[in-house]
């Protein structure tokens, strides 16, 4: 039926009209950025609206395209995720030329999450990772004067291809092995044997790979330290997160028959990607390159999560990566605006920031609270749910190591901190006045780790809409 | 026992409301903690304000309830007016807000409101020309929002969520003038000896609700007293060493409330919290907080039912609390610290009275021991507010600086006198009905304790009265500068108070508050005549001693040599909590620790530290930026991976 394609499609299509309204006003209408912004912002915030109304569950293009209420809510809040981004990057974008090419860039890639989030079929799923990764390395390459700038991208599209093309390797060593590529009947066909175990294990490659799981994760730090600050946080927050919730699908409805093998696949992936984090994080110098290591620990933590293969492991990686979201772009607006207007990116430039900046300050250390994980911020109840749910298997050596890395990972959060409120510092960064757009995405992130968190329902309601194990 | 019930419709009429009175202080507290800088003085009369809502808010919630709502099957149902379910973690185990109204709630409720919006009204004017006015009224107004909301709870947790709260607020109110070291030190003290104290608390709730599965109070009581397949109140063997596990809850809960009611020989708290403003006192350290202990107790009285060894140890704390406090209150001459040894002595008589409830003849004591908690309520803090205006006066705190000070204060002498009648127990004030009513049912229950209490009442019109003599009559002396008693806003509040500690004995209080069974208490006149002579000889040993001033109270403390001496000192509890923290803990325990810390956890540690450090540096070659050995672990990535699933765990 026509009216199924335009609501079960609707997040998809709202994307693809802001990108064509986009498209022609770059090519009519030459609009001051100032404008630009206001313009795109807003329609991002419509988006944003327009995803949580009218929506119902439903398949279209025979399984190839599914809607359900879990699949709308993790839209949302990439949608959230992706408002935010926009907001806190005004600053930068502000003295850029190419405005309205960057939110084409940016749509693209979400249009892409969008489908592949919603695919029913692993074709479509290739299809919306390949439209979420080929835009990105033009973005990575979006401080247009900057060399390493460029080499981020260029980095990133090299390795994205490598690891595409195993990945695509993967998926067709699983349709020669059952001959369909639908998620449904490819549940009841996996069986396990070696041919079908190694794509799986291609599959996985590429996976981790998006996430950074070590050791597919060494491109990670590079693009992070030379991408813009606005691409850096899309891409360890919103990119990952998106991937995140395909790999729980795909892991818990396709893959379900070799959960075993799987289970000790994800048991050694995490434990290397959580040590590693954490023992990199230590030594860096660069405060981008330093978030990215501690997302690599963070994507360990969800690792152990996944391995629960529970409703509760289920519904605790979409409350992880919605309060990841909180916590993560909150950290990245400060670092973006003070990146955007002095343009220091170092660990040390930070030394007595709370005697100059003591909101930004605030706003900074209750992000990193978060990440690590201190009661009461939303962060401690993520990683709470996520040890939970590995707990749930019995596997008590994995929960210890991820418990030890969290004290580990305390270490250099709060050296941050320290370094925040504590050291002295002869030329510490100026006084920032915050810019609207700045303020209102940094407010939006500190209530929601603080909501998130206490707010027991929101967790009850992820809780509710996740499938069953 | 029955079912707890909660009748739907008879919350429907409460939901509208009932919350806003604890949360209109709350907003109080965050108004003024945010703008209290601009508000300077109008910052107390907004709060008085926002109490006077919360408190005729209050008052309708109590006609409502006894009155509207009434008797159901004869006795007033608990009704959970307002729940929230705050932090639900699994299916058995979830942490609510809620609001419980029954007889007792509802009763601390009218009291909390009263005495704090006097307070808040006294304040005024006492506090009027501080610098930091502004965040007196905005502490004053979070304490009395953790008071309400501990008086409102429905679950253990929250109560102790309040109970800490209400502990952060007297903490900081004692130590509001921050300044002087004195204060510093109280509040400090205060703090850490009811933290102490609350740590057995938090066991004793969390053993409860393991076993009895529930935090909620209502389905607590249920499941405890009904079923008698609860592993708490099987075999008294199951426990260690020989008592049952929950004779262990009820003590570590009683401690907690031992520690806020400053009963033996947890009290070391309370006659320095004096250090605090005075109307803060009559606040906190007379009517509301300290009397929490007691209000604990009733609380969980249906499940104290069960375990009479832990009333028994409640009933002798009380009576020796009561009992050596009155004997200490005799040889201080700092006014506050009087009243707070008197306070002492006062919670004590509602302690006893509860543990007689339980295990004697009649179950009278339950409903004697709240209704001398209300009315104490109303006279111990029109005394505390009666000594602020005296010390606003003459600026001081010592009673042998004072004397004659009649001829200046009229309202606060005749308000003064009518408290001090109250607290002695002589007819027809509010204190007499409810004293009466304890000592019956120590008569009914327990002679010995009887007796104690007796005594102790005459000591207790003893030294009320000495303190009255000294103030007001005495030697009259000049004072240095006499602006006048002081502007309404303090004489109010005295004589509201002073009206009610003359009326609230009149109440017939068992009608209201009362276990289920109880019968009806009627007092024989012939009863009454021990207690009121033994009062008035004690007014009358006073009036020789203190009425004009003579050098007889000064030959009499050196006859009475050591004993004088030793009591004076408080019976050298300070030393010896000083002694056991600074001499066992400190030395014994403290610096061993220390040592053991420092010398081997710390040098573990930083080898640790470094060893990860030095690791971590190793590894760094594999970040090397070259694309191309990326791709080489990438692939490497894959094949281990593959290997070892195909080959290891197939």
């Amino acid at each position: 039926m026509m009216s199924d394609f335009f609501i079960l499609m609707k997040q998809e299509l709202v994307i693809t009209v802001i990108i064509f309204i986009l498209l022609l006003l770059k090519i009519g209408a030459d609009l001051s950025n100032e404008k630009m912004l206001q313009l795109a912002n807003a329609l991002l915030l419509l988006n944003l609206v327009l995803g949580f109304i009218g929506n119902r569950p439903g398949v279209l293009f025979n399984e190839m395209f599914l809607a359900n209420p879990l699949v709308v809510l993790e839209k949302n809040i990439l949608s959230l995720g992706t408002l935010i981004i926009s907001l806190q990057s005004s600053a930068w974008l502000k003295k850029h030329d190419h405005v309205p090419e960057f939110y084409i860039l940016l749509l693209c890639t979400l249009l892409g999450m969008f489908f592949m989030i919603s695919s029913g079929n692993l074709l479509i799923f290739y299809v919306g990772l390949e439209l979420s990764s080929i835009p990105l390395a033009a973005m990575a390459n979006f401080d247009l004067g900057r060399k390493r700038s460029s080499e981020a991208a260029m980095k990133f599209i090299i390795s994205s291809a490598f690891a595409s093309g195993l990945l695509l390797f993967g998926i067709s060593l699983v349709y020669g092995a059952t001959g369909t590529l639908t998620f449904s009947e490819l549940g009841a066909l996996i069986a396990g044997g070696p041919l079908q175990t190694f794509a799986f294990v291609l599959l996985l490659a590429g996976f981790a790979f998006k996430i950074s799981v070590v050791p597919f994760h060494l491109w990670t730090a590079d693009v992070y330290e030379g991408a813009p600050v606005a691409v850096t946080s899309w891409l360890s927050v919103v990119s990952k997160g998106s991937v995140l919730f395909v790999f729980v699908s795909v892991l818990y409805t396709v893959f379900k028959p070799i959960a075993g093998s799987w289970y000790n696949m994800l048991f050694v992936l995490s434990v290397l990607t959580i040590l590693t984090g954490n023992l990199f994080a230590i030594r860096q110098h660069n405060i981008k390159r330093f978030l990215a290591f501690s997302s690599i620990a963070q994507i360990g933590f969800i690792l152990v999560g996944i391995t629960g293969s529970s409703q509760l492991a289920a519904a605790s990686v979409v409350y992880f990566v919605l309060i990841y979201v909180f916590s993560n772009l909150a950290a990245f607006g400060v670092i973006a605006l003070v990146s955007a207007v002095t343009g220091r990116e170092q660990l040390n430039d930070y030394r007595g920031f709370y005697r100059t900046n003591p909101v930004l300050s605030w706003v900074l250390t209750i992000a990193l609270f978060s990440l690590a994980g201190v009661p009461p911020t939303a962060g401690f109840f993520g990683k709470f749910f996520l040890l939970l749910a590995g707990a749930g298997k019995g596997n008590y050596i994995l929960v210890t190591i991820a418990a030890l890395n969290m004290i580990l990972s305390f270490y250099y959060y709060l050296r941050l901190v320290k370094a925040i409120f504590m050291d002295v510092n002869e030329q510490p960064i100026e006084q920032l006045s915050i810019p609207a757009y700045s303020k209102l995405a940094l407010f939006i992130c500190i209530t929601g780790i603080i909501v998130t968190g206490l707010a027991g329902y929101v967790y009850d309601y992820i809780h509710s809409l996740s499938s069953k194990f | 026992m029955q079912r707890p019930f909660t009748i739907d419709d008879i919350a429907m009429n409460y939901s509208s409301y009932i919350a806003l009175i604890p949360l209109l202080p709350l907003a109080a507290f965050v108004m003024l903690g945010l703008l209290g800088k601009q508000l300077s003085r109008s910052a107390g009369i907004l709060a008085t304000l926002i109490m006077l809502v919360s408190t005729v808010l209050a008052c309708y919630t109590a006609y409502n309830y006894f009155f509207v709502t009434g008797k159901v099957n004869g006795v007033y149902p608990p009704v959970a007016a307002f729940h929230y379910n705050w932090l639900p973690f699994s299916p058995g185990l979830s942490i609510d807000m809620g609001v419980l109204l029954d007889p007792a709630s509802v009763m601390m409720l009218v009291v909390v409101n009263f005495v704090s919006l006097m307070v808040h009204v006294f304040s005024l004017a006492y506090m009027k020309g501080e610098n930091r006015f502004a965040t007196y009224y905005a502490f004053l107004a979070l304490f009395t929002f953790s008071m309400l909301g501990l008086v409102l709870s429905g679950n253990l947790l929250q109560m102790y969520i309040f109970w800490e709260l209400v502990g952060v607020s007297s903490f900081l109110l004692i130590g509001f003038y921050y300044d002087r070291p004195a204060a510093v030190a109280a509040a400090k003290k205060a703090f850490i000896v009811t933290r102490f104290a609350d740590l057995g608390f938090l066991i004793g709730i969390l053993i409860l609700a393991f076993y009895g599965g529930t935090l909620d109070f209502n389905t607590l009581i249920y499941q405890l007293t009904a079923t008698n397949s609860s592993p708490l109140t099987q075999s008294p063997q199951a426990g260690f060493p020989g008592i049952s596990l929950l004779t262990w809850a009820l003590m570590l809960v009683f401690m907690g409330g031992a520690g806020k009611s400053a009963m033996f020989p947890l009290h070391i708290w309370l006659p320095d919290a004096m250090e605090g403003p005075t109307p803060v006192s009559a606040l906190i350290h007379a009517a509301t907080m300290v009397v929490a202990g007691v209000y604990l107790v009733a609380r969980l009285y249906p499940i104290y039912l069960l375990d009479v060894a832990v009333l028994q140890i409640i009933t002798w704390v009380g009576a020796i609390s009561a009992f050596l406090a009155a004997i200490i209150a005799c040889t201080q001459t700092d006014i506050k610290r009087v009243l707070a040894y008197s306070t002492i002595s006062q919670i004590g008589y509602m302690l006893f009275a509860l543990g007689l409830a339980g295990y004697g003849h009649t179950t009278t004591g339950y409903s004697a021991s709240l209704f001398h908690l209300f009315t104490h309520a109303f006279f111990k803090s029109l005394l505390f507010l009666g000594a602020g205006a005296v010390i606003h006066f003459v600026h001081t705190n010592e009673m042998l600086e004072m004397g004659g000070l009649r001829k200046w204060m009229p309202v606060t002498h005749l308000t003064f006198l009518i408290a001090c009648m109250a607290i002695a127990g002589i007819p027809p004030f509010a204190g007499f009905f409810s004293k009466e009513e304890i000592l019956l049912a120590a008569w009914e229950n327990n002679r010995y304790v009887f007796l104690l209490a007796l005594i102790t009442s005459g000591i207790t019109a003893f030294y009320m009265f000495r303190l009255y003599f000294s103030i007001f009559w005495s030697r009259t002396r000049s004072y240095p500068h006499q602006h006048g008693e002081g502007s309404w806003t303090m004489k109010v509040p005295l004589v509201l108070l002073g009206t009610a500690a003359v009326l609230v004995g009149f109440i017939p209080f068992a009608d209201f508050v009362a276990l289920d069974n109880q019968k009806e208490i009627t007092i024989p006149l012939s009863f009454s005549i021990a207690p009121v002579t033994i009062a008035i000889a004690g007014i009358a040993l006073a009036y020789l001693l203190y009425y004009k001033y003579n050098p007889g109270p000064q030959k009499l403390a050196l006859a009475l040599g050591g004993l004088y001496k030793m009591v004076k000192r408080k019976f050298y509890f300070d030393e010896l909590y000083l002694f056991i923290t600074k001499r066992i803990i400190f030395d014994g325990i403290a610096k061993p620790a220390a040592w053991i810390d420092k010398h081997l956890v710390d040098g573990f540690m930083n080898g640790a530290g470094r060893a990860t450090a030095r690791f971590a540096e190793s590894i760094k070659a594999w970040q090397s930026g070259r694309v191309q050995s990326y791709a080489l672990y990438f692939f490497g990535g894959i094949i281990a991976l593959a290997a070892l699933i195909v080959y290891w765990w197939t």
